[in-house]
This record gives structure tokens, C-alpha cells and sequence, in this order.
């Protein structure tokens, strides 16, 4: 128990000193969690709905719509 | 302009918009994270302190590269769900495993050695940390393995069948996906083309340095390292180029002629070297197909076949089918018209499986689901009102595929007085042309790559999956507005994030220019 919070806590420390010690990667790490942020919290939730997941309830439903789709020839 | 264009042509545009910007950023990181290895390992090899320094210099361009760029594919997949919820669909658990095996897989594996990688100087063995540094550049590899076999199902679909009840192409055959030549000739050309890309990124940024007359020493090593890689991920690139164009002779033939603006092919048929195309030109017309050429006689029956005298069809003789013997070699293929008429007879059967289901008869159920399999194989053309409409856009295609070969043909030969000269004459660094081609290198290996993924996609046009659905086919039921407005809102976040990573390389470049690189990273 005491090795393996030795690991854990050596495994968190390795990791503190090196977000401490960062000198252009602090920009980085900004960039990325506004980056992901934007893609997850505003594009994902706001703008990209899975159209068969959202409009249906069940694989059977979207298999059924998808067939009525792809039966019926859109014109190109 | 906004009413014409309709929602196929936003989602197409949107797609190829971050399709785009998304490999701005992987080639990079695909080449860099190699070169940075070797230089470590130079340095465990040698313990010579200015490899760790540069292992460590140009670690700091990959981290802002990686940075930058990861997450920027995850847009893709949510456009799968949103633009192209029947294409999505359709592809079942063909494009599903080799997604879930990168993210799953190669994904953890990048993320968990790249931290030892840039935290890890000083605090894990000598050993370890280089064994990280390695694991992270293949864990790169691996994530591209997978993205592109989901790439090369769709050029060349394969090892599936399709389930009409689930309306999804169910794999039957993981080998038979992942590993068909297609696919391992599309993994490496574009692994390769990672490779020479980041050589010539080194080479741009040590020939701008030796120009600077700034760490001279660090810069030759480092541009030593980058020619000579970049040279070997050049050949090699250009190798898998070969047996890329055999494969898309084979499997994509219609690219190939589009590639070539090729109407009407012939036994012994020349590459075109250089030429402008009629652009008026249509399929069946006697209309000239070239304004001007200069060609290579033979080359094209070469390059698609290996055989100086075979045949090369045409776009004209793919649409209305041909059969001939030359030299006892047989060509056969399918007219269009054939294969519209099995597409539709395909979808009509796929009705009747729909009402066959509504109305709950079994045994019509399976009658039209062997109708479907019967004439699935050209089910796609079915959505097409004439032939015409399977012909990609030619000159793109074309004059794409003239910029990638005649741009990788003269960073080929960069790379190689490059890469000779470091090693022979290093005094021919100094000479400014030298180091100008070095820097005018940088710019022109992104377009290269860029229009290589142009000729891929844009040539296999119309079809999201070759001869089985077309993009017109694959949309989502959404209105164009919205697909309009994702569309800008992707061209300002990419184009911020774009201009983030030049200006903070740049900087990141331009102080070390004015410090001591090898001290200021030991």
C-alpha cells in the first residue's frame, strides 16, 4: 500500500514539477484548454448535434430512417 | 452566391475546410517527432551535450506543433455525425473500430510518452526518457495507421458486407480492411510524406539560421540531420507514390484519368509532364482535351501498370465500357449505364426490403435482401441521372496532381544538394541560393502536401464511398444555413489557431536565434 502510494504520489509530483517549470508551455496549455473548451462546451453542445442520435431512440428507428433515405434517390 | 450553393456543396466545403487545416498540423508532428528521436538517440549514443540541446530545441517546435494541432481531427468527427449522419451511418462498424483503436490505443500512448518526453530531462534514466521519446513517435504513427485505413475503406471499400436490415456495411473481414494494399500504400505515402515534410521543415529553419549567421554549429548538425531524413522520407515518398498510382489504375480508375485528363486512353499511353487543359471539354465530345502538352511517351502505361505496353482506359472508354485484348492482355470494364441501371435496380430492391419489412413478409424480406447483394456492388450509381455525374472535376484534379509532382520533384532535388553538401561541402552552406532554397522549401512542402490529399479526395469524387454513396447521398437532413454558419465559424477558429502556432514557432525561433542554443537548452 505504502509502494503504491509512493508511485502515486511520485507519479503526481513528477507531473506538478513539470507544469511548474514550463516556460513556452504555459502559452500552450492556455491555447489548449481554451481550444477545448471551445470545440467540447460551444461547438459540440451548441452546434453539432448527432442528427440520427438526437432524432431518434433506438438503432432500429435510425436504421429504419437511414433506409427511407437511401431508398428513396436524393437527385445529385 | 450563398442560393446556389446548397447544402452538399457547404458540407463538402466544410469538410475539406478542416480536412485541410487538420493536415497543416499532422505531417509535422508525423516527421518531427522521428527526427527529434534520432537526434536523442544520437545524444544517448554519443553523450555529446549539443545533441541533447538540439533534441531539446527542436522538441520545443514539435510540443508547439502537437499543441496546436491535437483535437483539430475530433471537428471531422463530429461533422460525421452532423453533415453526414447517412454516410455515418452506412459505414457501420467499418469506420468505427479503426476510430475507437487509434483513440483508444495510440492516442493514450502519445499522450503518456510525450509528458516523459518534455518533464521527464533529468528525472527518469537516460534510457527511459529516449525509450519515451521513441514510443511517442510511434504512437504518432499508429494514429495515422488508423485514421487512414478508415480513409482508404472509403477509396477502396473491402472485407465487409452489407446488411440491409441494419442499413450498415458490416465488417467481415478486419485483415481484408486494414491491411489490403490500398490502404498500407496510402499509410505509408502519407506517413513518408510526414517525414520529408518535417526533414524540410529542419532544413528551413537551419538554413535561416546559417543565413543569420546564428549558431552555426547547432544549425549544420541540424541541418545535416533534416536533409538526410527528409531525403530518405522523400524516396521513399516518392516509391509509395508508385505504388499508390497502381493501386488507384486498379481500384480508382476514373481518378487516374482524371488525374491525367485523360478521355480516351490507348496501349503504350504517354504521361502528360505538362499541359493546359480544355476546360470545355466534356466526356463524348470531340473537343481537344489539351490546350498544350508536353508528354512522356509511355509514362502513363509505366507509372498505372508497370508495363510500357499495356492499356490505360480513358475517361470516354470507362463510361461506355470496353473490352480489347492487347498483347493478350484482356480490359474489361462495366459502361456507366450498366452500372446505373444495377444501382437502381439495387435501390428498388432496397424498397421493397422497406415495404417488404413494413407490412412484415419474411420471406419478401430475404428475396430482396439477395436482390440488394446481387447488385450492391455498384449501388451508388444508382443515385446518379447520367454518367457524366461520375466524372470528377478534371482540371482540379489534374493540375493538383501537376503542383504535388513537380513541387516534390524540386524539394527532392533540394533535399538531395542539401543533404550532399553537409556531408561533402559543408562550405556550400554558406552560399546564400543554397540557403534561400532551404528557406523558399518551407512554404512550398506544405503546398505539396496539401495538394497531394487535393488529388486523393477531390479525384475520387462523387463518391464518399467508391461506387457505393455518393456525397449527394451521405448529407444529413439539415438545412444549409447551418452548415454556412459552422463553415466560417471553423475558417476563424483554424485560421486564429494557425496564425497562434506561426507567430509562437517564429518567436520561439527568433529569441533562440539571439541566445546560445546549446546553452540555453542544456
Amino acid at each position: 500500500m505504502t509502494e503504491k502510494a509512493n508511485i502515486f504520489s511520485r507519479v503526481v509530483r513528477f507531473y506538478a514539477d513539470g507544469f511548474r517549470h514550463m516556460t513556452i508551455g504555459r502559452t500552450l496549455w492556455a491555447i489548449i484548454i481554451i481550444k477545448l473548451v471551445v470545440i467540447f462546451a460551444v461547438l459540440k453542445l451548441f452546434f453539432f448535434p448527432d442528427i440520427l442520435g438526437t432524432r431518434y431512440d433506438n438503432d432500429a428507428d435510425r436504421a429504419d430512417a437511414v433506409r427511407e433515405a437511401l431508398a428513396a434517390p436524393p437527385q445529385p | 452566391m450563398n442560393d446556389l450553393m446548397t447544402v452538399v456543396d457547404w458540407s463538402r466545403a466544410q469538410f475539406a475546410l478542416t480536412a485541410m487545416y487538420h493536415w497543416l498540423f499532422v505531417p509535422l508532428t508525423i516527421g518531427l517527432s522521428v527526427i527529434v528521436a534520432v537526434m536523442e538517440t544520437i545524444y544517448f549514443r554519443t553523450g555529446n551535450e549539443r545533441w541533447k540541446a538540439l533534441t531539446k530545441f527542436w522538441m520545443t517546435l514539435f510540443g508547439i506543433n502537437f499543441a496546436i494541432g491535437v483535437a483539430t481531427g475530433i471537428i471531422l468527427e463530429f461533422e460525421f455525425g452532423t453533415n453526414w449522419s447517412n454516410y455515418s451511418w452506412f459505414v457501420g462498424d467499418i469506420f468505427g473500430a479503426p476510430l475507437a483503436i487509434e483513440g483508444l490505443l495510440a492516442f493514450f500512448m502519445e499522450a503518456t510518452f510525450v509528458a516523459v518526453m518534455f518533464f521527464g530531462w533529468n528525472k527518469v534514466s537516460r534510457g527511459f526518457h529516449l525509450a519515451s521519446t521513441w514510443l511517442t513517435a510511434l504512437g504518432v504513427s499508429l494514429s495515422a495507421l488508423w485514421i487512414l485505413v478508415a480513409n482508404a475503406w472509403m477509396q477502396n471499400p473491402v472485407g465487409m458486407e452489407f446488411d440491409p436490415e441494419q442499413m450498415r456495411n458490416v465488417m467481415s473481414d478486419f485483415r481484408a480492411v486494414a491491411f489490403n494494399a490500398v490502404s498500407m500504400n496510402k499509410f505509408f505515402h502519407a506517413v513518408f510524406s510526414g517525414w520529408a515534410l518535417a526533414g524540410i521543415f529542419v532544413v528551413g529553419v537551419s538554413s535561416w539560421l546559417l543565413w543569420r549567421r546564428s549558431n552555426v554549429a547547432a544549425a549544420r548538425s541540424s541541418l545535416k540531420i533534416g536533409a538526410w531524413f527528409g531525403l530518405a522520407g522523400m524516396l521513399l515518398t516518392f516509391m509509395t507514390g508508385d505504388g499508390s498510382a497502381v493501386q488507384v489504375a486498379r481500384v480508382q480508375p476514373m481518378k487516374l484519368a482524371a488525374m491525367e485528363g485523360l478521355y480516351d486512353g490507348s496501349v503504350g499511353q504517354d504521361l502528360v509532364g505538362f499541359g493546359i487543359l480544355n476546360t470545355d471539354k466534356r466526356p463524348g465530345d470531340d473537343a481537344e482535351p489539351m490546350h498544350f502538352e508536353i508528354s512522356i511517351p509511355y509514362g502513363l502505361s509505366l507509372l498505372a501498370n508497370h508495363d510500357a505496353n499495356s492499356f490505360v482506359p480513358g475517361i470516354n472508354d470507362l463510361i461506355n465500357g470496353i473490352e480489347l485484348t492487347p498483347a493478350g492482355d484482356t480490359v474489361h470494364t462495366v459502361s456507366y449505364a450498366e452500372r446505373i441501371e444495377t444501382g437502381r435496380r439495387a435501390q428498388a430492391a432496397l424498397r421493397a426490403y422497406n415495404n417488404a419489412k413494413k407490412t412484415g413478409d419474411k420471406a419478401a424480406m430475404d428475396a430482396a435482401a439477395a436482390d440488394v447483394a446481387r447488385d450492391f456492388r455498384y449501388f451508388g450509381y444508382g443515385y446518379l441521372d447520367n454518367a457524366e455525374q461520375a466524372v470528377p472535376p478534371v482540371a482540379l484534379t489534374f493540375y493538383a496532381f501537376r503542383v504535388m509532382v513537380m513541387l516534390g520533384s524540386f524539394l527532392l532535388f533540394v533535399l538531395v544538394v542539401m543533404a550532399f553538401a553537409s556531408l561533402l561541402r559543408p562550405r556550400a552552406l554558406e552560399n546564400r541560393w543554397v540557403l534561400w532554397a532551404g528557406m523558399v522549401s518551407l512554404p512550398l512542402v506544405w503546398i505539396c502536401s496539401q495538394a497531394g490529399w487535393v488529388v486523393a479526395e477531390v479525384g475520387r469524387q462523387p463518391w464518399t464511398i467508391q461506387d457505393l454513396l455518393p456525397v449527394c447521398a451521405g448529407i444529413s437532413d439539415v438545412p444549409a444555413s447551418s452548415v454556412q454558419t459552422t463553415f466560417w465559424m471553423f475558417a476563424v477558429i483554424f485560421t486564429l489557431l494557425l496564425v497562434a502556432e506561426v507567430s509562437i514557432m517564429v518567436r520561439f525561433i527568433v529569441r533562440s536565434s539571439r541566445s546560445d542554443i546549446e546553452k540555453s537548452n542544456n
